[in-house]
């Protein structure tokens, strides 16, 4: 592999060739498609989408090393990522748990974000305790026939296909009887039903299984040995975001320390407001402790010192950083930070609302906060129950 | 050092963590405490880890020290706060040392800096003048004297500065209280006529003293850095000396929070261990993110010195003012789980969280370095 500072130059020149630039403005929603489009073809070329994923799953055959420089290279840009449930979650599940003919099934298509897939986790009385989930599938010759109810699916409307948790065997414990199964969203036998979120917004599903069908190969890992597998997933899905920093994601382009300084105003170059000082430096400095912390962690077990599972503990504390975040930044807009639609707000103010809204949720999916305080005391602390 | 200890610093924590164990258990702090000592701390035991080459873990090898980092420094002291060890590095390595390191003319520092390696001689920083800190609040006075200085004023919360031999003492030779510009540091012998120490015993068991300066008289050579400009010294002594603080501080939370995670797993109520009530459960695994998270400012904080970085002053607020929230959450914490007997003198949790509080007042509270840290990014 090319040493670092040579892989690095030959990012930059690439970035150059082939990034459009209407599209360095970082992850927004509004964002051109057409550029977008050449940029995804661009990166799935190189397997850049999923730079770390061996070459012949469509990946890019990258260590650690050149795969930080080269997130480091597109941050620094400012040019969109690609990330999906199929690229952070499904994909280095399969790759743990996928047999050769599953992994070369599936894993392409996710590297060159072709295929659009959702989690089919969560039931109406299967939330924190997943386990209790009732949806059933019952194997007819070499397909499973799948009954029951999916809930909070996000992008179900736009998925092409479901890794879904299913009931195999109803007579053993709870855990015993799970299967992950894999099945596409369009036939007859699945519908979606939006639902409207707190913000505004549809991003997440009812889907309802009426004779679904799923072919008995697309099992991952053993029959009714779902659960592991689906618990490895979740440490995928609670990795994501907890090793990020904030940031005020989504379409802002201002800093939080940028509002508060216009909002609030300096005096003698200090915030006017004492109090609004105090919790903006206070955020300022837990979004760099907890990077700082996932950084830790990740040298620690590289280093094969004491590896503490962190992942809890980065989501939990992850969540309550974006969203005391949004909570400074709605404090210190005051009512200008509580407009829904129309005229008398610009348009960053009514992003605003709408971001402190949606953030509400990450303290929820994912395992809520109170579930991960749960695993800190029992897996990490090791607590008796 | 990186956000994690090295091969070498592993082995040293080990040395230090046995060391610590076999020769200051907490009790040996506690009957310090209890019997009054004349010194505070011990002066064999303060030699021991002279020749163990920890006291002079920071300084230059030409005055006997071993040139390492706050990544080994820290180690030590993290061990020192497992076990309470009153011994004076923060008052003779991470302040007094600290300031004849950064500001002392070359003479000065041959003369002073190889009996501080040794553990023959111990050093204080005479700074605060009222019970919160504010580091330009100076209002003892030099007068110029002849070839010197005549010194006026009242120094309090002199860490050792009842056993010290000499005392660095700010003093303001231009400008008013709270300026920045204007502070001038002296090294004044402890034995000078003019200078009183007067102890003063802390709710953690260690020394202070309240200094009185009355005309004490001082040479002109015996200036650390620039008069008028001692800041300039004074804002990276106490940036160090904070950052190695709070690396002590790190290993009482261990400790503190360990024995809390322990009593939690063993005491019994309502016929089942305290530990299985949620409520206790999730208050212990606040506790641990908030050490976790110590640890990675205090790393942080510890290699931004010793890799030369330009936001050591970023990192040393940043530490110290989470390091202040944490030693009240996991001082509190540890004595409200630990019930009644948490509360009595002889169960040794109240002496960590007692240490805790006092560290947490030491060289500025979590407001303090919140506003430090709003200071140095502008806003
Ligand atoms: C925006 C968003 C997107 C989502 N996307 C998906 C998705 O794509 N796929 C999917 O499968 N799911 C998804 N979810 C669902 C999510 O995983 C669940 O909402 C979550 O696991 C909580 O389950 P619940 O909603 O049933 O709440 P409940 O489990 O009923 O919890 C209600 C409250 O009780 C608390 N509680 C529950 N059990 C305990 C306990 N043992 N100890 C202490 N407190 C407890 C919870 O913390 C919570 O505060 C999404 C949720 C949101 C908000």
């Amino acid at each position: 592999m090319a040493s670092i500072e040579a892989f690095k130059l030959e990012v930059r020149s690439w970035i150059e060739e082939v990034l459009p630039a209407d599209l360095r403005v970082g992850n927004r929603k509004d964002l051109p498609k057409e550029s977008l489009g050449n940029w995804i073809q661009a990166l799935a070329k190189r397997g850049w989408i999923t730079p770390d994923w061996p070459t012949e799953y469509g990946g890019g055959g990258l260590d650690r090393k050149h795969t930080a420089a080269l997130r480091a290279e597109i941050k620094a840009v400012r040019a969109p990522t690609v990330s999906s449930f199929g690229t952070s979650m499904l994909g280095p599940t399969l790759l743990e748990f996928g047999t050769e003919e599953q992994k070369l099934e599936f894993l392409p298509p996710i590297s060159r974000h072709e295929v659009k897939w959702c989690q089919g986790y969560s039931e109406p009385g299967a939330g924190s305790d997943l386990a209790s989930l009732q949806t059933r599938a019952v194997l007819e010759g070499d397909e499973y026939v799948i009954n029951g109810q999916k809930i909070w699916t996000t992008g179900a409307d736009k998925a092409d296909w479901i890794f879904c948790l299913v009931r195999t065997d109803p007579k053993a414990s709870k855990h015993d009887g799970i299967s992950f199964i894999l099945f596409p969203m369009h036939q007859p036998g699945v519908e979606v039903s939006p639902l409207k979120l707190i913000d505004g917004s549809a991003d997440f599903s009812q889907v309802f299984f009426d004779g679904a069908r799923a072919k008995a190969k697309d099992v991952i890992g053993p029959v009714n040995g779902g659960w592991t597998v689906a618990k490895r997933l979740l440490q995928h899905e609670r990795s994501t975001d907890g090793g990020s920093e904030g940031g005020l994601s989504g379409a802002q382009k201002e800093t939080l320390v940028d509002i508060v300084k216009r909002e609030v105003g300096l005096q003698d170059g200090m915030l006017a407001d004492p109090a609004i000082r105090q919790r903006l430096a206070a955020q300022e400095l837990e979004a760099k402790a907890l990077s700082l912390t996932m950084r830790r962690a990740g040298e620690e077990a590289r280093a094969g010192q004491t590896a503490r599972d962190i992942g809890s503990l980065g989501k939990y504390r992850w969540a309550n950083m974006i969203k005391s975040e949004q909570d400074i930044a709605m404090t210190a807009l005051g009512t200008q930070g509580l407009g829904w639609d129309g005229p008398g707000f610009e348009d960053t103010q009514l992003e605003r609302t709408r971001a402190w809204l949606t953030t509400r949720a990450d303290s929820i999916w994912g395992g809520t906060n109170e579930v991960q305080l749960n695993v800190i005391a029992k897996r990490v602390l090791k607590i008796p129950e | 050092m990186g956000l994690i200890l090295s091969e070498d610093q592993l082995i040293l924590r080990d040395m230090a963590k046995s060391f610590c164990d076999e020769k200051s258990p907490v009790e040996r702090m506690r009957t310090l405490r209890d019997t009054r000592d004349a010194v505070g701390f011990s002066r064999e035991l303060w030699k021991e880890m002279g020749e163990l080459g920890w006291i002079g873990i920071l300084f230059p090898e030409a005055v006997g020290g071993a040139e390492m980092g706050y990544g080994e420094l820290g180690v030590v002291l993290a061990e020192c706060g497992r076990v309470l060890a009153p011994e004076p590095f923060i008052s003779t390595v991470l302040l007094g040392g600290n300031a004849v390191l950064l500001g002392g003319s070359e003479p000065l520092r041959k003369d002073l800096l190889p009996g501080v390696c040794s553990g023959d001689r111990i050093l204080a920083l005479a700074f605060q003048e009222r019970g919160r800190f504010a580091p330009y609040a100076v209002e003892t006075a030099a007068t110029r004297d002849g070839s010197g200085y005549r010194i006026r004023g009242e120094k309090q919360f002199v860490l050792d500065g009842h056993v010290a031999d000499q005392i660095v003492t700010v003093a303001r030779t231009a400008g008013s209280a709270g300026d920045r510009d204007g502070l001038t540091l002296f090294v004044i012998d402890a034995d000078a006529p003019g200078v009183s120490a007067l102890r003063t015993e802390m709710v953690d068991g260690r020394n202070a003293a309240r200094i009185t300066f009355d005309n004490a008289v001082v040479d002109a050579a015996r200036v650390l850095g620039e008069v008028d400009g001692g800041a300039d010294i004074l804002d990276p002594v106490f940036d160090r000396a904070t950052i190695g603080l709070c690396s002590e501080m790190l290993g009482s939370f261990e400790e503190a929070f360990e024995r809390t995670l322990e009593y939690l797993k063993t005491r019994e109520q309502f016929g089942v261990k305290i530990g299985t009530f949620q409520g206790l459960r999730h208050r212990a695994a606040q506790m641990f993110g908030e050490l976790e998270f110590a640890r990675s400012v205090v790393y942080d904080a510890q290699s931004s010195i010793d890799d030369g970085r330009e936001d050591v002053a970023e990192c040393a607020s940043g530490a110290k003012a989470r390091c202040s929230d944490v030693a009240n959450l996991i001082g509190g914490e540890a004595v409200q789980m630990h019930g009644g007997i948490g509360m009595t003198d002889e169960e040794e949790i109240g002496l960590f969280f007692k240490r805790l509080k006092a560290a947490e007042f030491t060289l500025g509270d979590a407001i303090y370095h919140r506003n430090r840290y709003a200071s140095l990014r502008g806003y």
